[in-house]
């Protein structure tokens, strides 16, 4: 994919070498000692939208898949009934590392948003600060089960268009893509380029701007109430 | 939080790993918990808990423990659980989801300082 290598290890402290070489072979940029809290971001999209290309371009690691097989101990946590009928379900899925501060890192989540992904939502998933929705306008119909099922689960999201052929030419407006994925409107609706390392970063940024924008409602509200 | 015994359903290899145990409704982990070392491997342990101990001398989130080991994150849940269980390792756990305000129309917000923080760092890359 597109993610800038030389990305790979900004942590890290010096050197051409200075990576180190995990238990497996793979590159590994360890955490600082002091780091004491993870935080998630879920993005979200179609097959071959931009996910890992997104992650990629923000993270300080270069972007690492693994995989979650759903248990017996979990099944059932969806309200989706045909899961029963199921034995084993895996999915995988990409992600990447931010180190915000000597305490706090994030990790960023790319995942198709096929079926089965979301049987796994709350097992992997739940507690994200919130999720992006990347939209490739071509194939607008790929959003749209996303953003049900993030509605369903009650987690906040912006949506991100990834204009990865250049902003020319005849792709629809945002107003248009908001209208076509009749998404409301406090929810941000912004263009992106996955592939470019600012770009992303203020598509998490919308994100958290947005979400604190919630918190502030939600807060005042709740003092509102207390008022009364 | 012992970890329940199935499961003709878990491939055999897994299996062979985590002796057949799933993690619990109740397991303690997140994918993002970071996890620290505690003590250094001692010799006749399962491979997987040495490896888990050599790379978690720096806090290391489950998901990438998993990611390392090429194992589902659920296989490394029960490695870990064995190690807190003897003290091998420690656990610094992201938020409670419980503290979390609810938003409009029921919406999970994450709480406000946090927030904060994360818009910080992010404008600071």
């Amino acid at each position: 994919m597109d993610y800038n290598d030389s990305d790979a290890g900004t942590s890290l402290s010096t050197g051409s070498g200075g990576l180190d070489t995990g238990p497996g072979g793979r590159l590994r940029a360890p955490l600082r000692k002091s780091a004491s809290q993870g935080l998630k971001i879920v993005v979200v999209g179609g097959f071959g939208v931009g996910k890992t290309t997104l992650v990629g371009s923000v993270s300080e690691i270069r972007p690492l898949s693994t995989e979650e097989v759903m248990t017996e101990a979990s099944r059932g946590v969806d309200d989706d009934s045909r899961v029963r009928d199921k034995t084993t379900t895996t999915v995988a899925f990409d992600f990447g590392r931010i180190t915000l501060d000597s305490r706090n890192v994030l990790y960023l989540f790319g995942s198709p948003g096929q079926e089965r992904f979301w049987y796994l939502w709350d097992q992997l998933f739940a507690g994200s600060l919130g999720a992006v929705v990347l939209v490739d306008t071509r194939r607008l119909k790929d959003s749209w089960y996303a953003i049900d099922r993030l509605e369903h689960h009650k987690m906040p999201f912006v949506v991100a268009v990834n204009r990865f052929d250049g902003i020319d030419g005849p792709e629809p407006t945002l107003a248009r893509v908001r209208e076509a994925l009749s998404i409301e409107d406090g929810i941000p609706v912004i263009d992106c380029d996955a592939r470019v390392r600012e770009s992303s970063k203020q598509v998490l940024i919308s994100l958290v701007k947005y979400l604190t924008r919630l918190s502030d409602s939600a807060r005042s509200e709740q003092a509102g109430s207390g008022r009364r | 939080m012992s970890p329940r015994a199935i499961d003709r359903e878990m491939p055999d290899r897994f299996y062979t790993i985590t002796h057949g145990r799933v993690p619990g409704d109740d397991d303690p982990f997140d994918i993002v918990s970071l996890i620290v070392a505690e003590r250094d491997p001692a010799p006749g342990m399962q491979s997987e808990h040495v490896k888990i101990l050599q790379m978690c001398h720096a806090p290391m989130a489950v998901v990438e423990i998993s990611a390392e080991l090429r194992l589902p994150v659920s296989v490394v849940k029960v490695l870990l659980l064995d190690l807190l269980d003897t003290g091998g390792i420690t656990t610094r756990h992201p938020l409670p989801r419980a503290t979390a305000a609810s938003g409009p129309a029921g919406m999970h917000l994450p709480d406000h300082d946090v927030l904060k923080q994360v818009l910080l760092g992010l404008q600071r890359l």
